[in-house]
């Protein structure tokens, strides 16, 4: 097989990875948020479950989630799986675990907000959602972005944990070539993109965290 | 004289702590009314039930008339959401700390609340909030952030945020206990501009002899209750004992 073939598979996984990573933290993101309210939340029945839900998501293995998220309907209830579920078993995988970690990033966040800001908000008559999305959030994003980085940062290479239900992205596809080549090549370029992936997300954040800090 | 501000016989206990015993309090249009006293004598408490972020365990609380909380059987009943915020709309509270919205311009910190609270027209917002900050000698500092101005800088800001509100009365909960000396002058400049043109002010401050000077009346608490209440000249020289006790510490140290 060819340099060239070779980079064209490679290549067609890497598409695949930024996908999986795009599509997570579209998911993730604001399922996040909405674990975080109900880890804050007044209800002790709620409040519990959030805790409970990310307990078991940071305290087992991402690996261990995916299969049990690909194989369950199958083990479980016996439906049987199509050929295009492993797609959205990885995001839906990948979407509610990461969650529970932002969920805690945020939680953090929002718990460090002083109170005066609230008590400002409040006697000025904003409502409570105004005071959320005006006041509270905007400064909650500027200070858990450098925690969010480390998240995404590791999600980056976490992309490659599909590879346990064969799952064709960058990091499958570096095993297989490897394997059938007999090269170490592919295992060079995977590491070269994953390097270069995160670098760009690295800058990225690095940049936005730039632009936040006009104000303390 | 209009009555803006009416609180009867409000209580308020923290746990076992019962912070205000029984107080009752009338501020009248185009009064400026000082309450002073040592800490933990419940003034900023009083200072939080009135503005609502406190809620009281029994009394009333009235603006204008319209009841913002009602005794019902010996228990504080406070009047329903659309009702309070009504009355919400007039008062104003300056804050010890400032509390202005760091990730805000100072005009922005201004106007906001205006535009999006009070729904009024956004080139109008803008006219009377530069105004209000020429007023306040900031005309220069409209695109600075609050991070960016002094102590007494910010707390003018914090001043015009609430003026733009155009509330009917303003509170101030120890305006300059967060400045030094210097700062604390150009804060009370202002306060004494605002009492020449008849803004009606309740104001809990530590300095004795600008409360003296800005004051109709003077509300002197301690442990919850209010001990004497008059204007500044008698209560300069009041027989009551805790009254001479407290304000002597002041003589003393000046």
């Amino acid at each position: 097989m060819s340099y060239s073939t070779m980079l064209s598979q490679l290549a067609a996984g890497m598409v695949t990875t930024v996908i999986i990573f795009v599509m997570t933290l579209v998911f993730s993101l604001p399922l996040g948020l909405l674990i975080s309210f109900g880890r804050m939340s007044k209800n002790i029945i709620i409040r519990n479950l959030a805790k409970i839900y990310i307990s078991i998501m940071r305290g087992t293995p991402l690996m261990l989630q995916l299969l049990v998220v690909y194989f369950g309907p199958y083990y479980i209830f016996g439906i049987s799986i199509s050929s295009s579920y492993r797609a959205y078993a990885v995001i839906i995988a990948f979407a509610i675990n990461y969650a529970a970690y932002f969920a805690e990033i945020y939680r953090g966040g929002i718990e460090s907000m002083p109170q005066g800001q609230y008590e400002a908000a409040k006697v000025l008559g904003y409502t409570k959602s105004q005071t959320f999305i005006r006041i509270i959030m905007p400064q909650v994003i500027k200070r858990i972005l450098p925690s969010i980085t480390n998240e995404v940062i590791t999600l980056v290479k976490d992309t490659s944990l599909a590879f346990s239900i064969a799952y064709a992205e960058m990091f499958t596809v570096a095993k297989s070539l490897a394997a059938s080549q007999r090269s170490m090549v592919p295992f060079m370029a995977a590491a070269v993109f994953y390097y270069i992936f995160n670098f760009i997300v690295a800058a990225l954040m690095e940049y936005w965290e730039k632009k936040m800090s006009y104000y303390k | 004289m209009k009555k803006l501000l009416e609180m009867n016989h409000v209580k308020k206990s923290f746990d076992d702590n019962l912070v205000l015993k029984d107080i009752t309090l009338t501020v009248e249009e185009g009064e400026v009314v000082s309450i002073i006293g040592p800490s933990g004598s419940g003034k900023s408490t009083l200072l939080r039930c009135a503005t609502l972020l406190e809620t009281m365990d029994s009394g009333e609380l009235i603006y204008l008339g319209e009841k913002a909380a009602a005794n019902v059987s010996g228990k504080a009943e406070y009047a329903n959401s659309n009702e309070l915020k009504k009355i919400q709309q007039y008062f104003g509270l300056v804050f010890q700390n400032f509390n202005l919205f760091p990730h805000y311009t100072v005009l922005k910190n201004i106007i906001d609340a205006p535009i999006h609270v009070q729904k009024r027209n956004k080139d109008e917002v803008n006219k009377e909030a530069k105004l209000l900050l020429e007023k306040m000698g900031l005309s220069d500092r409209a695109d600075y952030y609050p991070c960016q101005l002094s102590g007494g800088q910010q707390q003018r800001v914090s001043i015009a945020r609430a003026l733009a509100m155009n509330p009917k009365i303003l509170f101030f909960d120890e305006p300059t206990s967060a400045l030094d000396p210097e700062l604390t002058g150009e804060i009370l400049k202002v306060i004494k501009e605002l009492a020449k043109e008849k803004m009606t002010m309740v104001i809990v401050t530590h300095e004795m002899n600008f409360a003296k000077d800005v004051s109709n009346r003077m509300i002197f608490m301690d442990k919850g209750v209010i001990v004497e209440e008059t204007t500044p000249e008698e209560m300069f020289q009041s027989t009551n004992q805790r009254t001479r006790e407290f304000l002597g510490q002041y003589h003393n140290l000046g």
